[in-house]
């Protein structure tokens, strides 16, 4: 009897453990991954410095789009400006960037203090058209070839890592 | 500079801890019952250095050092200076540094203050609250440091979360924490008695204290919880079954299990082996809580940011406790030989115990069940009140009933004298219970049952309050806190009255005996953000009664956030609870309208249910 209680309460313990282990390698549960690949066929965002729309049209002259959605507040934005100040010089790479429900001022003061490497600026005032790109916290970059096809996604603050991963997608031209 | 002397002295606890282990292991091989001098003084130096390491963290937000990310992502230059303080905290990695103070703190405390138990119990205790702590202490070196900098220094820092700026949230998680991690000193113990095979009263004495602290702040913190969730998310409830709210209330059943089963313990010798396990299993629930909630597996208010690796390492901490305490405990274990008779009371003690654990396993269930579904099966699904509320309210009416007569019973073997009192009692119960009906013209069957069941529970422990005999007044005054406090828990979910409209500024509304009308709106600049002020005047037509309330929508700027702020009014009878929120591109307000009978007792009962824990506690340590 006690033989059976002592493997019974071990398995539990396994069993439990191993459900946790899975569950926090299972963080994907609201990851839109599955872009990857996707034409994003209608671009459609405000402009940050006039009332116009950045479309497709605007971006189909270049080889690599990153669209990087940002705000002042978010801290780990700051985190990854360096790497997007550094991309923003190669060659075959645009970015633009979504700024994500945040005030005027506080996105502009952003960049005059951290500078700013964007080529093209957008705004998302209520967070609605980010939805379309499956953003559902920021920062998050999303990189894009010239016919517009998602080639990869990147959920959190961009590091050195994808940096070098970036650049030789966008130096195999 | 900071953050040099805060990993200086974060290296130095390491080492002092290891000295510990190696000086205390050195000791255990010599045959006296004396502990090393250089034990006790390096006891000593851990606590004061790990407190020195938490103030010079304190002292980095108080004097806003951005160099340090932890500051500059958790505080501002503008923020008053009590949240700054409470800032040192309200975030993940200042508050494992807080996790270690209690460790180091408590390790000592028991250290100095069970001189009259053997040598080699005292020792063992020390060695594994030791490793507790060293693991710890590697976690936030290696992964949650919060001396970490940051470079260039940012000018400014990114603020704490504003509703996280509250004074009760500021207290909530030291009081949890005490509660909590306390509990480590009687896991390290009851490892500690197995392997030094110290057991029965004298282990049970030993641990009695601090089962009894732990489970006071627990109880003061899940309180203080609850009524910032109360006042602060607007929503008039204080209890979610929230993942992260259930995770403090696990530890807190296994710890009013053991404490219990201790006087079975300590009175007859017997349940040894079930109350090592409920102090294994407290500890282990509390750390499991720690890694549900910073693990970002479960998403709440209380989220931190999520980190995974943060998750395995909690992870590998709480695999290696467990198959420790596992595998000891079955390498130990022997059947008891003490036999205990059905009706006594150890038996009533026992079926506490029972009921505690059928409480954790219902709300361990509902926690886990949809993170076990979604590992498993990736399907999504919630549980929510309904569950909790269904498989938990109809077993507290039989609880309550057992907690009136459990007490009364006698040790080894009972005989009911007073069954004529019990009855008396009940019949008392039911005619109030009409009464109460009456007085509210509302009813329900379970409503009924628990609103008898408390009132049953009240009156019993009121007469044995009068009855001269009994001294156990912090067993009484818990069991009759615990009776009003389901008592006014009962009465308020039932008897609650709530209104939900739209309205603008100079309009009227009469929703059934209420009359509304929104008086004003103001704008106000504060310190750290603006604030639009509503003045609404309720009246209610019947009782001529009119009270003002005044909610408010708080624009926070660092960071950008929107709060409402509840405006509620308390008097002994009743609340009244109001929020108002904007709506897009419209000039109407949202209210939401709540009256709350005896709101207030109910913080009162918790108060004075703690207050019981606290008579103990000093009746226990006057009698030591």
């Amino acid at each position: 009897m006690q033989k059976i209680i002592k493997i019974t309460t071990s398995i539990f313990f396994i069993f439990i453990l191993v459900v946790f282990y899975i569950s926090l390698n299972n963080t994907s549960d609201y990851d839109t991954e599955n872009l990857v690949g996707i034409k994003l066929e209608k671009i459609k965002l405000e402009s940050f410095e006039n009332k116009k729309y950045l479309t497709n049209e605007n971006l189909k002259k270049n080889n690599f789009t990153l669209i990087n959605f940002w705000a002042s507040w978010c801290a780990p934005c700051r985190v990854e400006h360096p790497f997007l100040m550094e991309l923003s010089q190669e060659k075959n790479l645009k970015i633009l960037g979504v700024n994500f429900k945040d005030k005027r001022n506080n996105a502009l003061n952003f960049l005059d203090n951290l500078g700013n490497p964007y080529h093209y600026l957008a705004k998302d005032d209520q967070g609605k058209q980010s939805i379309g790109f499956g953003i559902y916290g920021i920062p998050e970059s999303i990189l894009i070839d010239k016919d517009f096809i998602v080639i990869k996604k990147f959920v959190g603050p961009l590091n050195l890592e994808d940096l070098n991963e970036i650049k030789k997608i966008t130096n195999l031209l | 500079m900071l953050s040099n002397i805060g990993n200086s002295l974060l290296f130095l606890n390491v080492i002092i801890s290891l000295l510990i282990i190696y000086y205390s292991y050195n000791c255990l091989k010599i045959s006296n019952n004396l502990i090393f001098k250089k034990i006790y003084n390096l006891s000593l130096f851990q606590s004061t250095s790990i407190l020195i390491c938490f103030f010079t963290l304190i002292s980095a937000f108080l004097i806003s050092d951005f160099s340090l990310i932890n500051v500059y992502q958790n505080s501002h230059s503008l923020k008053p200076v009590f949240y700054k303080i409470s800032g040192t905290w309200g975030n993940h990695e200042g508050s494992l540094l807080l996790w270690v103070i209690i460790l180091t703190i408590f390790s000592f405390l028991f250290l100095i203050s069970n001189n009259k138990h053997p040598k080699d119990y005292r020792l063992y205790t020390l060695i594994i609250q030791n490793l507790l702590i060293l693991g710890f202490l590697f976690f936030i070196l290696f992964n949650s440091n919060p001396f970490g900098i940051v470079n260039p220094v940012p000018k400014e820092g990114l603020g704490l979360n504003p509703i996280l700026q509250d004074p009760a949230l500021a207290i909530h998680p030291p009081l949890l924490y005490v509660g909590f991690v306390g509990s480590s000193i009687y896991f390290s113990a009851a490892m500690a008695s197995m392997i030094s095979n110290y057991n029965d009263k004298p282990f049970a004495k030993s641990i009695k204290s601090w089962v009894l602290i732990s489970w006071v702040f627990q109880t003061l913190g899940i309180l203080v919880g609850s009524i910032w969730a109360y006042y602060e998310l607007g929503w008039g409830g204080f209890w979610f079954w929230d993942p992260v709210e259930n995770a403090s209330l696990l530890p807190w059943f296994a710890m009013t299990a053991l404490l219990h089963s201790l006087l079975v313990l300590e009175k007859r010798k017997a349940l040894y082996f079930w109350t090592i396990i409920l102090c294994l299993l407290t500890f282990t629930l509390s750390v499991t809580g720690t890694f549900l909630v910073r693990s970002g597996i479960l998403n709440s208010v209380h989220t931190f940011a999520n980190d995974p690796t943060r998750g395995i390492y909690i992870l590998i901490f709480l695999s290696i406790m467990i198959s420790a305490s596992v595998y000891l405990l079955f390498t130990k274990y022997k059947p008891e030989k003490s036999h205990v008779s059905a009706n006594s009371k150890e038996t009533f003690v026992l079926i506490n115990n029972w009921f505690m654990m059928f409480y954790l396993l219902t709300v361990l269930l509902g926690t886990l069940y949809p993170i076990f579904l979604d590992a498993l099966l990736k399907s999504k699904i919630s549980v929510g009140p309904p569950f909790y509320n269904s498989v938990i309210i109809p077993v507290v009416v039989v609880f309550l009933v057992f907690m009136a007569v459990g007490p009364q019973a006698k040790w080894i073997k009972n005989r009911f004298i007073n069954l004529k009192q019990l009855l008396a009692i009940l019949v008392g119960a039911i005619i109030i219970n009409f009464a109460i009906i009456y007085f509210f013209k509302s009813y329900s069957v379970i409503s009924n049952l628990i609103i008898i069941s408390s009132l049953f529970l009240i009156i019993s422990s009121l007469f044995d309050f009068l009855k001269k005999s009994e001294t156990n007044l912090s067993r009484i005054l818990s069991h009759l806190s615990f009776g009003f406090l389901i008592f006014f828990i009962g009465l308020n979910h039932n008897f609650s009255i709530e209104k939900d409209f739209n309205l603008k500024l100079g309009e009227t509304k009469i929703i059934d005996n209420y009359k509304f009308v929104l008086k004003d709106l103001e704008l106000y600049n504060q310190s750290n953000y603006k604030t639009i002020i509503g003045k609404l005047q309720v009246r209610n037509v019947i009782t001529n009664e009119e009270r003002i309330l005044k909610p408010e929508i708080r624009i926070y700027e660092n960071p950008q956030t929107l709060t409402y702020e509840a405006s509620i009014l308390t008097n002994f009878f009743k609340d009244h609870y109001l929020t108002m929120s904007n709506i897009d591109r419209s000039e109407y307000y949202n209210i939401k309208f709540q009256e709350k009978p005896l709101m207030i007792w109910i913080w009162i009962s918790t108060i004075a249910l703690s207050f019981g824990g606290f008579l103990s506690l000093f009746r226990n340590a006057k009698n030591n």
